[in-house]
């Protein structure tokens, strides 16, 4: 299998894994370890208050079904196979089967500012921990799909991620510093945004940049392209919610 | 449905043509060697036009990945080499040849081809079915390159 091979290479010698907050610079870093500084604790404080409202139908919080503390680790192993669906979800997806599903109340939109405190929220309480994806076989052929998709030619450009992200990590593309695409802190306070946004977002923002034509945003092919990332940075530490350039 | 793939109608030693039919935007071209001889025009291009497509992030995108002699424009990439002195380096023809598909230089090359439709996928729309630059623009970016000798 490709995926397994490819992965085990990048497993071998010493870590030369770097998040992007190990590229960015001092200042950012500082914005970001000060919780009085970083932008997402607003939207942290918003996702607690959500957290702890009756909603929907069934009239119940997030809360009154999970325990305080129980949500510790949770945004480290998305995507995943979760009851109730017979494909992977994402986190944002996994927020909304409760929602529909427990709270019976309307799914929340895509990128919604409600999403987004909840991942927020959800996300904080994953923070220096390994990102750990679930070791479970049913996985293994969704990763695969998505390291297809990360290292395949699209849009006008011609450009796969890989051939930035993989093979130019490091060097500047017209003054930006290019990561190496290590999901760790999402949801991100992006600066160029002025607001908090999805690791979907930062996808499909990538791939507007190849020209390539963004997938729907409820398309499976982010939550592939979404498994293989969380693999590949596999062991690396949570700083969500983070900020980026 | 037209064909949209380029077409080799003869091959002589290294000589390629395109065929003009298949793909009504493009224009025939020649490649002899490593290099397009000709002008895709006819004409020759303008290498002050040249320069503001290489200088700008929406039309060339040059200097994503490379750095050229055009200093009011502070944010440069190095995914790519230099362009200054790329006219003492190669000869027109070239340099057309790799603005249009330097992927018939390098297979693996990440350099976008510039004057090609055909094996791309998932274009966005809005510029699905348009080279990246017209074969005026390109013309123009290659005055331009000639004219950075060192
Ligand atoms: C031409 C270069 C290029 C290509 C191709 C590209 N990216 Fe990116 N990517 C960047 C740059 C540069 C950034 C940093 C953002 C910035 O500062 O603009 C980035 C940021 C990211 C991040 C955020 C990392 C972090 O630390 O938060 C992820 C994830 C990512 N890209 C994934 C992808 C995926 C998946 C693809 C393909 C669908 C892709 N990229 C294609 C250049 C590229
Ligand atoms: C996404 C990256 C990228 C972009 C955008 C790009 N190039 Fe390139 N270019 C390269 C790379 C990499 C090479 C090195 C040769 C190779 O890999 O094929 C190259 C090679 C060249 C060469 C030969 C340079 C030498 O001295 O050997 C020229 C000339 C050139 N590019 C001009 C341009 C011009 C003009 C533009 C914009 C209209 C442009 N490139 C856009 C990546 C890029």
């Amino acid at each position: 299998m490709v995926f397994l091979a490819s992965f085990a290479a990048a497993q071998g010698g010493a870590e030369d894994r770097r998040s992007g907050y190990q590229d960015m610079g001092a200042a950012l870093q500082k914005m970001q370890d000060d919780d009085t500084a970083n932008p997402a604790m607003l939207f942290v404080q918003a996702g607690e208050a959500l957290w702890k409202q009756k909603a929907g139908a069934s009239d119940k919080a997030c809360a009154d079904c999970h325990a305080a503390g129980s949500m510790k680790g949770v945004a480290a192993r998305y995507p995943a196979f979760t009851p109730g669906s017979d494909r992977p979800v994402d986190l944002d997806g996994r927020i909304n089967l409760c929602r529909t599903t427990q709270q019976k109340a309307p799914a929340f939109g895509p990128e919604s500012q409600e999403l987004l405190q909840l991942s927020a929220y959800l996300a904080l309480q994953s923070r220096g921990l390994p990102i750990a994806p679930p070791d479970d076989a049913r996985l293994t052929p969704v990763r695969a799909e998505g390291e297809q998709l990360f290292k395949g030619r699209q849009g006008q450009l011609n450009l796969s991620c890989a051939d930035c992200h993989d093979d130019n990590a490091g060097k500047s593309l017209g003054g930006a510093t290019i990561p190496q695409a290590h999901p760790t802190g999402y949801p991100i306070y992006r600066l160029e945004w002025q607001t908090l946004g999805s690791l979907k977002r930062r996808l499909r923002n990538c791939m507007i940049g190849m020209r390539a034509e963004p997938f729907a945003y409820d398309a499976p092919e982010y939550v592939a392209l979404e498994a293989y990332l969380m693999q590949r940075a596999k062991g690396m530490t949570m700083d969500a919610p983070a900020v980026r350039p | 449905m037209r064909l949209r793939f380029i077409l080799p109608l003869a091959v002589v030693g290294a000589v390629w043509a395109v065929s003009a039919m298949a793909q009504e935007e493009l224009r025939p071209y020649v490649i002899v060697g490593d290099s397009i001889p000709d002008s895709l025009t006819g004409l020759s291009g303008d290498a002050e036009r040249g320069r503001a497509i290489v200088a700008s992030r929406t039309a060339g995108l040059c200097l994503l990945c490379h750095s050229a002699p055009i200093p009011e424009e502070r944010f440069q990439g190095n995914l790519a080499p230099n362009l200054a002195g790329a006219g003492s380096r190669w000869s027109e023809g070239q340099l057309r040849l790799r603005l249009v598909d330097a992927s018939r230089l390098n297979p693996n090359t990440i350099m976008p081809p510039y004057y090609r439709l055909d094996r791309l996928h998932r274009v966005a729309r809005g510029f699905e079915d348009k080279p990246i630059l017209s074969a005026g623009q390109i013309e123009d970016v290659v005055a331009y390159l000639v004219s950075l000798k060192e």
